[in-house]
């Protein structure tokens, strides 16, 4: 499936619920966003964005949290697999944007590239449950049921190959921190 | 006369986290500061985050710091080095209060210093201009809470070493 369709699926769905997006979703999910003030594009730290998911999700067990990674991403922070797995927040969903490649460096293959099975790296980690969806229908139709189902949830989304290069992640990081912070602190619970 | 303590009580540091409203430890045991994790599991005051490496442990406190909590992480001087890219680009470039309590392994007082560990980390913290604080006894706890303190009033990471022997009470 599509990347952006794929955002676009999510963000019909994700309510009020916190959403990390990280490296080429960056770029990608303020295209589609429907609730910006919850959303936290995180730049920097590669392979973080997953642990900064878990933070929100044990501060704010009143809130989904949604990250959206990388398979790259993902790659350089596997441990967090585990230690999500040993905090279960049963509100955090944790999707991977499984294309196969580096995209934001130009489309250089991951370790590994298509060999790997995420869904069973996060299910012998621990986590509550985990999904994999190759096209747009399937992600779809079974959103209401990610989204109420007790997590964590890992679901891996099978991605075309892209070799474009997105621009390089945001320098204006800092400037949205504020007003996330001050959304999440009005927003009531779920 | 008073005698002068020599030691590093975990008691002491867990009532001065506590006094600075830390909900969370973020933790990767090490010989230095394990006494301190040990000291408050099953405390309902904290909540103990165990992580698997140290990089990873800064982002879980950035998300605990946005959706509101105070959290402290707590490794090695050996895992502050793993976790540079963490702290740079999330504790330094948001500008958010993160206080660490670095266990300063190779670090004596009154010895030579050989550990590379220990002869890198204080150049490193002045590099990247962190603050930070040496505890090496009971009686220096209270740079715990300057520590807090000044993280929250410049926005910026401030690290407690800690330095000292220590006992388990």
């Amino acid at each position: 499936m599509d990347s952006l369709e794929a955002q676009k699926v999510i963000s019909r769905h994700r309510g009020d619920a916190v959403i990390v997006t990280t490296m080429s979703t960056n770029f990608e999910w303020p295209q589609v966003s429907t609730n910006p003030d919850m959303d936290l594009m995180f730049s920097g730290a590669m392979g973080k964005a997953s642990s900064v998911g878990l933070g929100l999700a044990l501060a704010r067990p009143d809130k989904k949290v949604i990250v959206l990674d990388g398979d790259g991403s993902l790659l350089m922070n596997l441990g967090s697999l585990v230690t999500i797995a040993n905090m279960a927040p049963p509100n955090l969903i944790h999707f991977v944007f499984e294309n196969g490649v580096y995209r934001t460096t130009g489309g250089q293959p991951i370790p590994s590239a298509g060999r790997i099975s995420f869904t069973d790296l996060a299910a012998a980690a621990g986590y509550a449950s985990v999904r994999e969806f190759e096209d747009l229908e399937s992600l779809e139709g079974n959103m209401k049921t990610v989204l109420n189902e007790v997590g964590p949830t890992l679901v891996c989304l099978k991605l075309v190959p892209v070799s474009d290069r997105s621009p390089f992640p945001l320098t204006t990081f800092l400037s949205i921190i504020p007003r996330f912070k001050a959304a999440l602190q009005r927003s009531s619970s779920t | 006369m008073t005698s002068k303590s020599t030691s590093l009580t975990a008691g002491r540091i867990v009532d001065e986290l506590k006094k600075c409203g830390i909900t969370h430890i973020v933790w990767l045991p090490d010989t230095e500061s394990q006494f301190v994790c040990e000291a408050v599991i099953g405390q309902p005051d904290f909540t103990l985050v165990p992580v698997c490496r140290e990089g990873e442990a800064i982002a879980i406190a950035v998300g605990l710091m946005l959706g509101g909590k105070e959290p402290v992480v707590a490794h090695q001087n050996t895992g502050f080095l793993e976790s540079g890219d963490s702290i740079r680009s999330l504790a330094l470039d948001l500008r958010l209060p993160l206080l660490l309590l670095i266990g300063y392994r190779g670090w004596h007082r009154d010895s030579p210093i050989t550990d590379s560990a220990a002869i890198f980390t204080e150049p490193i913290l002045e590099a990247w201009g962190i603050r930070y604080y040496l505890v090496e006894t009971d009686e220096d706890v209270e740079k715990i809470s300057l520590g807090y303190k000044e993280a929250h009033e410049t926005r910026q990471p401030v690290v407690i070493l800690l330095g000292g022997g220590y006992e388990e009470s």
